[in-house]
């Protein structure tokens, strides 16, 4: 037992010192001007979608359910978090206090129609369950796309028709607009508060995973009967994971809506393809694999980037690094072949094989 | 009466998604998973069919068995090489990911290929419309050869399943692959052979499909393809006849909503819809009941 | 795949570390485009890049001002636009002749906002892409089209009941409808029926069209693009429904998309700026050069872009600045010169531009007669 807390520990640090040793080296790197705009302009996004990436595999590593609507928990805590900054713009004007607050309403908001969605999927699993997050991901962003709301001085007005519909004073000023979503958004999100709050995301999961909580989350994904017959609280359970892991998405949209000028619910970004790419991350980075899930964010995300000098042929080249990766890291033939021939196993002949 | 003009408008947009989930659900019976590249195929075959009937000028139906050949290939292809690697891989998800890869691939070689801007398909099916009640119900040729096709291709499917040996083999392998095997069956060809069908309704499909709605872009048969995947879900997956009932029924839903909730959020009342049937009836409508063991 | 990830992370690292140092190559103006090449939208991103390629050569080969020019990707999306900005300022670009699209150029905006860097937009027609002091338009506002489309209808009579299909999850669409029946109610119209779909529901517009003719709609209104007015018009024919259709400048393009019977579109009218088929020695040559160098007709897209790079040329000789100046000098002197300049282009005649970013020119109304433009304003 001593020991193998010891190597949870131990990983435990590496996960986080990874994460500070980025930092630490990009912005040392930064101070010193050796990055370039394009490599300065990546770092945000780079920890929003490692923080979405930890989050989706705590619902689909840990617990063991296929979801694709992540992108909607994220596309919620976004409009939560960017309307509350456009509300009290004038009210809270130091900064941190009212970013560390949108942040908390992003999460909880997220968190809650987390909480809301779970309950009905409860009986769900597979790719039922699949399709009915998909599902509520597609609602969302729907209902997003025609939601109108405006301020003045008699409080916040709603619609889902257009601005005139809102019926406001001359004064009053539209914050979200339709299609066009919140533009102006306060920027105030930064590097160093996405490695924050991807330390955070980490802490929170992997406590949660490492906790007596964790081992009941995994142990309704390696047999669900099982865990109900020695007496595992699995709707408890289900749902405490898909919230945590709804709120920390959240969390990642509430930087995503600082970090730009404009927010718009489009398909691209909030659809369910943004909710199939991070569970690219997941898969790539090993299910359940949650630093793995990280480098896997981190490396996919740069690498369309990198492949910009391609021209109209860098989309092509991106989908065959994808399936060529996929093959090489997960089908069992290349398993053998690489263990047989891996490094490690030449040198230390006689080394257990890790567990996955 | 235009509630009978909607109702027959959701029965011509139901049907395209039936036939399209009739591909989707072939496939996932047999292979257990979820080709996210198929309505990728689907572009591909409604290109190919263009090129077919511009270029060689064929007349339609030999244009058509063209592009049924060439996606039955591509399809076959893709098993081969993208798929079935990972067959026996840890997880399921690994040759989920592949098939989006393939499918980001098919639509960016696509896009090279024959290039960004809207061809318009041609209507080929020159046979005149159906016309009732005086001329007010109209009812296209295109959506009675689609409704026709996808009847008589589902029933070919139940007779070959339930009829042949073939069928019968992809049965053994739907249920349990091992068995199957030991059986000896030969689990590979029988899951090839089930691509190539997929495949080729995938060509038929997006025949009917662009011929209906003549816009064809290389990003235009993702939508129709997760809509179809939604079809197919909804009757069940795996089902034959639950893809062509729950294809059918999407449609109707969809144009109802549209035309009687709000246009604006039809989208979210479809999947609204979904999510309710599937919690009431957590396998679809036909699907059936998973029996869980320990 | 430990393995594996360590030795890719370490390269991607390296690659990282590779900053590039902007430099100017003295002679030439470095102008950077940002716009949807792949995706969805790629056929308006394809078209601006084409078009301001054709530009920048036949500029070049002008021998006077001289320009570089690079285009990057941006799938149609606001954080891979920013992106494609970041590259660009890699690169050492000075200005920027984009985005192509609504909600990205208003998110790389700020970009050029906080670097001061000029940045003219041939198509982002959103109110906010303009805000900023430093960006400039070549196309017309949604409002604007908005409104005066309502008042064309008004003005000359063409219809008091109007039906309206519009993209609700489309900026440009749903900001010109808006506008639309704000300025219909003074023109004394009424929308009898006002209906919408999305970009994942494009297919199947029966229901719309179905409503817009139960509510005795003489005129169609589509706010839309070419490519869903095609599926409109047949859908309208099979459906034996024959009003009027009235577009904005999104309807450019309808006659060229390959395969399209266009005697569906004969009558439809619309609000555009360009006409691929006009007869002037300008648009002739820039289709014949468009059409032998890419094998396609070009869209209004592309001549906003062409103009773009001309009023660009315009401005920089205007103001005199020159390629060695820094990229927030160059960009305070073509904030004045743009407002000094007047182009004859594509899109316009006498093209001028006021402080505020905006164009000024007026839609032409052409009617679609025998496969082609016919002006409507005799």
């Amino acid at each position: 037992m001593g020991k193998k807390f010891d190597k949870t520990a131990k990983s435990n640090a590496i996960t986080y010192g990874m994460v500070v040793v980025a930092w630490l080296v990009m912005m040392a790197l930064q101070q010193a001007g050796m990055l370039s705009s394009s490599t300065v302009g990546l770092l945000v996004p780079v920890c929003i979608y490692s923080i979405m990436a930890v989050s989706l595999n705590l619902t689909v590593g840990i617990l063991g359910d296929l979801s694709l609507g992540q992108a909607g928990f994220m596309c919620v805590g976004a409009f939560a978090s960017a309307l509350f900054t456009n509300l009290v713009q004038d009210s809270i004007s130091f900064t941190p206090v009212r970013f560390t607050l949108a942040i908390l309403v992003g999460a909880l908001v997220a968190g809650v129609f987390g909480l809301l969605i779970g309950i009905p999927v409860l009986r769900l699993s597979g790719d039922y369950l699949a399709i009915v997050t998909l599902a509520f991901g597609e609602i969302i962003k729907n209902f997003l796309n025609i939601l109108y709301v405006g301020k003045d001085s008699h409080g916040l007005h709603f619609s889902i028709k257009d601005t005139m519909s809102l019926g406001m004073e001359p004064d009053g000023v539209v914050i979200i607009k339709g299609a066009q979503g919140i533009t102006g958004t306060s920027r105030d999100a930064t590097f160093t508060i996405g490695i924050i709050l991807l330390l955070i995301s980490l802490f929170i999961v992997l406590r949660l995973i490492q906790s007596r909580d964790g081992r009941a989350i995994r142990s309704i994904r390696d047999n669900r009967i099982a865990a109900e017959s020695i007496g595992i609280n699995i709707t408890k359970y289900k749902l405490l994971a898909l919230t945590v892991s709804a709120a920390i998405a959240g969390m990642a949209g509430a930087l995503y809506a600082h970090n730009y000028n404009s927010l718009a619910a489009t398909s691209a970004k909030f659809g369910y393809n943004m909710s199939i790419m991070i569970l690219v991350y997941v898969v790539l980075g090993g299910i359940g694999n949650i630093r793995g899930s990280v480098i896997a964010a981190t490396l996919l995300y740069v690498l369309p980037e990198k492949l910009r000098f391609l021209q109209s042929y860098r989309m092509l080249i991106y989908a065959i690094v994808l399936i060529v990766v996929m093959l090489f890291s997960w089908s069992p033939k290349a398993r053998d072949f690489r263990e047989r021939y891996s490094l490690k196993r030449l040198i230390h002949k006689n080394t257990a094989k890790e567990a996955e | 009466m235009s509630f009978l003009s909607y109702l027959i408008n959701g029965v011509s947009l139901g049907s395209i998604y039936a036939i399209i989930a009739l591909g989707y659900t072939m496939v996932y019976g047999i292979a257990k998973m979820l080709n996210f590249a198929h309505g990728d195929v689907i572009m591909i075959g409604a290109f190919v069919m263009l090129s077919a009937l511009n270029t060689m000028s064929l007349p339609l139906i030999p244009a058509v068995l063209v592009a049924v050949v060439a996606c039955t290939v591509l399809g076959v292809v893709i098993e081969r090489v993208a798929y079935r690697p990972l067959r026996n891989a840890a997880s399921p998800l690994a040759v989920l990911i592949t098939a989006i890869g393939v499918s980001y691939l098919l639509q960016n070689v696509a896009l090279l290929i024959f290039g960004a801007n809207t061809v318009s398909f041609p209507n080929k099916i020159t046979l005149p419309a159906l016309s009732l009640a005086g001329g007010n119900l109209v009812i296209s040729s295109v959506t009675i050869v689609t409704i026709v096709a996808c009847v008589v291709i589902m029933i070919a499917l139940l007779l070959f399943i339930n009829k042949t040996k073939a069928g019968q083999a992809m049965l053994a392998v739907s249920e349990d692959k091992g068995a199957a095997q030991l059986m000896g069956i030969n689990v590979d060809g029988t899951i090839a052979l089930t691509f190539a069908i997929g495949s080729a309704l995938a060509a038929i499909a997006g025949f009917l499909l662009f011929t209906a709605y003549p816009s064809l872009d290389p990003y235009k048969g993702a939508m129709p393809g997760i809509k179809a995947f939604v079809a197919a879900v909804f009757g069940g997956i795996g089902s034959v006849p639950g893809a062509m009932i729950g294809g059918v029924l999407l449609g109707i839903i969809e144009i109802l909503a549209k035309a009687y909730i709000s246009s604006q959020l039809s989208d979210a009342i479809v999947f609204g819809v979904l999510i309710v049937v599937l919690i009431v009836k957590p396998t679809g409508l036909l699907g059936k009941k998973i029996q869980e063991k320990v | 795949m430990k393995k594996m990830v360590k030795v890719v992370s370490l390269a991607c690292a390296s690659a990282m570390l590779v900053s590039t140092t902007a430099f100017a190559d003295g002679d030439a103006f470095k102008v950077g485009g940002i716009g949807p090449i792949t995706g969805g939208a790629a056929v308006y991103g394809q078209a601006v890049k084409n078009a301001t390629e054709l530009a920048v050569n036949e500029i070049n080969a002008l021998g006077g001002v001289q320009f570089e020019f690079q285009f990057e990707d941006d799938e149609h999306d606001a954080e891979k636009s920013v992106n494609a900005y970041n590259a660009l300022k890699d690169w050492g670009m000075q200005m920027l002749l984009g985005t192509v699209t609504s909600a990205p150029c208003i998110a790389v905006a700020a970009e050029t906002a906080n670097d001061n860097m000029f940045q003219l937009t041939p198509s982002g027609s959103a109110v906010d892409c303009v805000t900023n002091p430093n960006v400039f338009r070549v196309c017309f506002s949604d409002p604007n089209q908005g409104a005066a489309s309502a008042q064309y209808i008004g003005e000359n009579k063409l219809a008091t009941k109007i039906g309206v299909i519009y993209d609700s999850s489309d900026v440009y669409s749903s900001g010109i409808y808006e506008k639309f029946a704000e300025e219909a109610a003074n023109q004394g119209l009424e929308i009898v029926s006002a209906e919408a779909f999305t970009s994942d529901n494009k297919t199947d517009f029966s229901v719309q069209l179905q409503k817009a003719k139960d509510n005795g709609a003489e005129l169609v209104f589509l706010p839309i693009y070419y490519t869903e007015a095609s599926l409109i018009l047949t859908q309208a024919n099979s459906m034996g429904y024959a009003p009027e259709f009235f577009g904005c400048d999104g309807l450019d393009g309808l006659l060229t998309v390959d395969g399209f019977d266009t005697s569906l579109a004969e009558g439809v009218m619309l609000l555009t700026p360009f006409a691929a088929d006009a007869d002037d020695e300008l648009t002739k040559n820039f289709v014949a050069a468009y059409e032998e160098a890419y094998g396609e007709t070009p869209i209004q897209f592309a001549a906003d872009a062409y103009d773009g790079m001309y009023a660009i040329k315009a401005a920089i000789e205007k103001s005199g600045v020159t390629p060695d100046m820094s990229v927030s000098d160059i960009c305070d002197a073509m904030e004045t010169a743009m407002t000094e300049i007047t182009i004859d282009g594509l899109t316009s005649e006498g093209m001028t531009w006021n402080a505020d970013g905006e164009p000024n020119k007026q839609p032409k109304a052409v009617k679609i007669v025998n496969g082609g433009y016919e002006s409507m304003d005799k």
